[in-house]
């Protein structure tokens, strides 16, 4: 308790000296803000985002006023947005995409009070701008174990949105749990070069499709490729993207990915009220509830809900990564040697895929 | 029964007197929506057309009002020439992107090396970029005589195709993590388009706009080619025994909107949007063609439209992040714009009768 008080002043001087750069106290009341890059009604990435926007109101009440603004496009609108919410007496901002990366950062210099965090970037060019992500990559291996043990083509797919580190860390983690498991497994990637566009999403998926492809993972924000596996009357299955899309249970949709971002926003809004808020750069996982898992489904044989299960629980145990060598790159050159996981650096920069896929990253 | 008589000239008050009634039926029948969402409307009217102007941070916003009106006003100027002589460019969008990416290259081709020239060279580039990109489907007009609708059309998503693969590979900055998008201009000062007043929101594309806006004024009421432009759009078969040639008339009309959308994309992408990225495009070409009509085709008409319409996007961003409208209705209230305007332009060329039953029997 002294410590914390002694640090508490230390940096409210601190603060003080660079023009209140620093929350030393807690406030009393915290308008948190969000921009969306989508709108709500996705059912899917920004959906979880507000979700977890809801949760943080529940949680503090009048505690916490909540602003948001949807379908923000990257750029410069980003900007002016960010400014907005910035002169209208936010005190924390969750900036929710990609690319409002250099807006975030442009605008935090401007305004050294406020706390800005950003979701799934790597710049943190002020000490008021933090990063946040979850390790998709690990829900990837459970449902590229259920697609390498379901697909009856050998063919399975994936609906790329860009070819961003990310993403790729998803592809590569889906494909490689599916050739553990079923050798023969073929990865076919399609790329939508969209978060949020449900016509195209919808092409994509239908491309798959054409191609063979019995198992579709999607790494866009709508429910569309689901929808369109939905009209091959079972013969094509998927998963729930970023939110649990319980509307296509049992099937098509057999399992999920689900993006929790309350306890993150809960954790680092609370942290401003009780004066504890410090930079940070977090990417968390499913030991930590970022990522869940939703229900898999019947749709599925009980061995195969028991293997994916399984990859769950190792992961969550720590006795499993995503990424354990022997593995290779595409090109043939050496990435991991036996035993070894890939290091956060090499997930967080991959511009690769791993052997074996045959798709190539847009060059 | 109430029924359309064709006006034997159109009416001059209709044509001026149609964007604010235009303007005024949004307020009210959107109002009626917001109503029904359970808003406050005179509230969200106010928050929409009048904070930008003159609310607590009107200091910040009408500076971003250029930022958002000068690339409309720029590419609406362009398409009203071509529209006033029945030249339909829809695919400004992808010239918009073309003048970006070309103009970005030679940008980003001499990194970093500082001399004055690079960015009025740059600006070059990006009209070209934008001319070249319009002369695909001129050409293809003037000597297939296919549709220029569709084809410039079909080139939006060609190009936004190639912006894809610009910003992952050619362009993509190779201190960028393996992340896909062109280096940041807004470290590279020879190449930068920045604020010249910046409480204005004014840098050079701002300064192009207005520049053009007279300009083509002049161009289209004291010049033979704009005589020709209007005479072309109003009688065609007139225009011919005048002398107006039919393809070069498609040319320049191609070329002039083609090159004003490239100037857009360049002076945006070096300066407010900054790099180049997948999707910086946030379809300015496409909203352009609605300024063009709300401005009447009027160069003049069409600054005051751009203003407009910025306006509606700022302050439906006001709206939407401070009273929680969904961003849905506010695209829903631009579009009741375009949608009343059509409407209420009917009066122009068109006058409504009374007439009894007995009067329509007797005409017959």
């Amino acid at each position: 308790m002294k410590r914390r008080h002694l640090l508490a002043s230390a940096s409210l001087a601190l603060g003080m000296a660079f023009g209140g750069s620093a929350f030393a106290q807690g406030l009393d009341k915290v308008k948190a803000c969000f921009v969306y890059v989508g709108p709500i009604g996705d059912g899917g990435w920004t959906y979880q985002h507000h979700e977890g926007a809801l949760a943080l109101q529940a949680e503090y009440g009048d505690k916490v006023e909540i602003q948001y603004q949807e379908s923000v496009p990257e750029g410069a609108d980003a900007e002016r947005v960010l400014t907005q919410m910035a002169l209208g007496g936010c005190n924390i901002i969750f900036a929710t995409s990609f690319g409002y990366m250099d807006p975030v950062n442009a605008i935090a210099g401007k305004f050294p009070n406020v706390k800005f965090e950003h979701a799934t970037g790597f710049k943190r060019d002020h000490a008021n701008v933090s990063t946040y992500n979850a390790r998709f990559y690990e829900g990837r291996a459970v449902q590229g174990t259920i697609a390498g043990m379901m697909t009856k083509s050998n063919k399975i797919g994936y609906i790329g949105s860009f070819p961003i580190p990310e993403v790729m860390n998803g592809i590569n983690a889906y494909y490689l749990a599916a050739k553990k498991v079923n050798p023969e497994v073929e990865l076919s990637v399609v790329w939508a070069f969209t978060w949020f566009d449900p016509a195209k999403e919808a092409d994509s998926a239908k491309a798959l499709i054409d191609q063979g492809v019995d198992v579709i993972a999607a790494h866009t924000d709508s429910t569309a490729p689901l929808a369109e596996a939905a009209k091959t009357n079972g013969a094509v299955i998927g998963f729930g993207q970023a939110s649990d899309m319980t509307a296509y249970k049992p099937s098509p949709r057999v399992s999920s990915i689900i993006d929790n971002w309350a306890p993150y926003y809960v954790k680092r809004v609370g942290a401003l009220l009780d004066g504890s808020y410090e930079q940070a750069d977090i990417w968390a996982g499913i030991v930590d509830g970022e990522v869940e898992i939703g229900e898999i489904t019947d749709a599925v044989p009980a061995e195969v809900k028991a293997a994916a299960e399984k990859v769950r629980d190792d992961i969550a145990a720590g006795t499993l990564h995503a990424f354990t060598g022997p593995i290779k790159k595409q090109d043939g050159s050496e990435w991991l040697a036996d035993g070894v996981t890939a290091p956060d650096g090499d997930l967080l920069g991959m511009d690769f895929f791993v052997e074996g896929i045959t798709a190539e990253v847009p060059k | 029964m109430i029924r359309l008589e064709k006006r034997p000239t159109p009416s001059r008050f209709w044509l001026y007197a149609t964007p604010p009634v235009a303007v005024l039926l949004t307020m009210i029948v959107g109002g009626i929506l917001f109503a029904v969402m359970g808003k406050n409307p005179v509230e969200v009217i106010r928050t929409i057309f009048w904070d930008p102007l003159f609310g607590e941070f009107a200091f910040y916003l009408r500076g971003q009002l250029l930022v958002k009106a000068g690339p409309l006003i720029l590419i609406a100027i362009g398409l009203a020439l071509g529209f006033r002589a029945g030249i339909w460019n829809i695919g400004a969008e992808g010239q918009y992107i073309m003048g970006a990416i070309i103009g970005a290259s030679v940008g980003l081709a001499v990194f970093p090396t500082e001399n004055r020239l690079i960015f009025p060279v740059m600006v070059l580039a990006g009209a070209f970029g934008g001319w070249a990109w319009a002369m695909i489907p001129a050409i293809l007009k003037t000597r297939f005589n296919t549709n220029e609708i569709l084809v410039s059309l079909m080139l939006v998503y060609v190009a936004q195709t190639i912006l894809a693969k610009a910003s992952t590979s050619f362009l993509k900055n190779p201190e960028g993590m393996g992340f896909p998008g062109s280096r940041n201009f807004s470290s590279y000062p020879a190449a930068q388009n920045g604020y010249l007043i910046e409480g204005l929101g004014l840098h050079w594309g701002g300064v192009a706009a207005l520049v053009t806006a007279v300009l083509i004024y002049i161009l289209l009421t004291r010049h033979i080619a704009g005589f020709q432009i209007r005479l072309a759009g109003q009688a065609p078969r007139a225009a011919r025994f005048h002398g107006v040639n039919p393809t070069r008339l498609v040319v320049l009309c191609m070329g002039i909107s083609g090159a004003l959308a490239g100037l857009a994309g360049l002076f945006e992408v070096t300066g407010p949007a900054g790099q180049i990225t997948i999707d910086f495009n946030t379809g300015y070409g496409f909203t352009a063609i609605i300024v063009a009509f709300l401005g009447r085709l009027n160069p003049l008409g069409i600054v005051l439209a751009g203003f407009l319409m910025a306006l509606t996007y700022v302050g439906g961003e006001m709206a939407s992040t401070n009273l929680g409208l969904p961003a849905a209705a506010v695209q829903v209230f631009q579009g009741m714009l375009l949608f009343f305007l059509l409407g209420v332009d009917v009066l122009t060329n068109y006058r409504f009768r009374l007439s009894g039953g007995a009067a329509v029997a007797g005409a017959k």
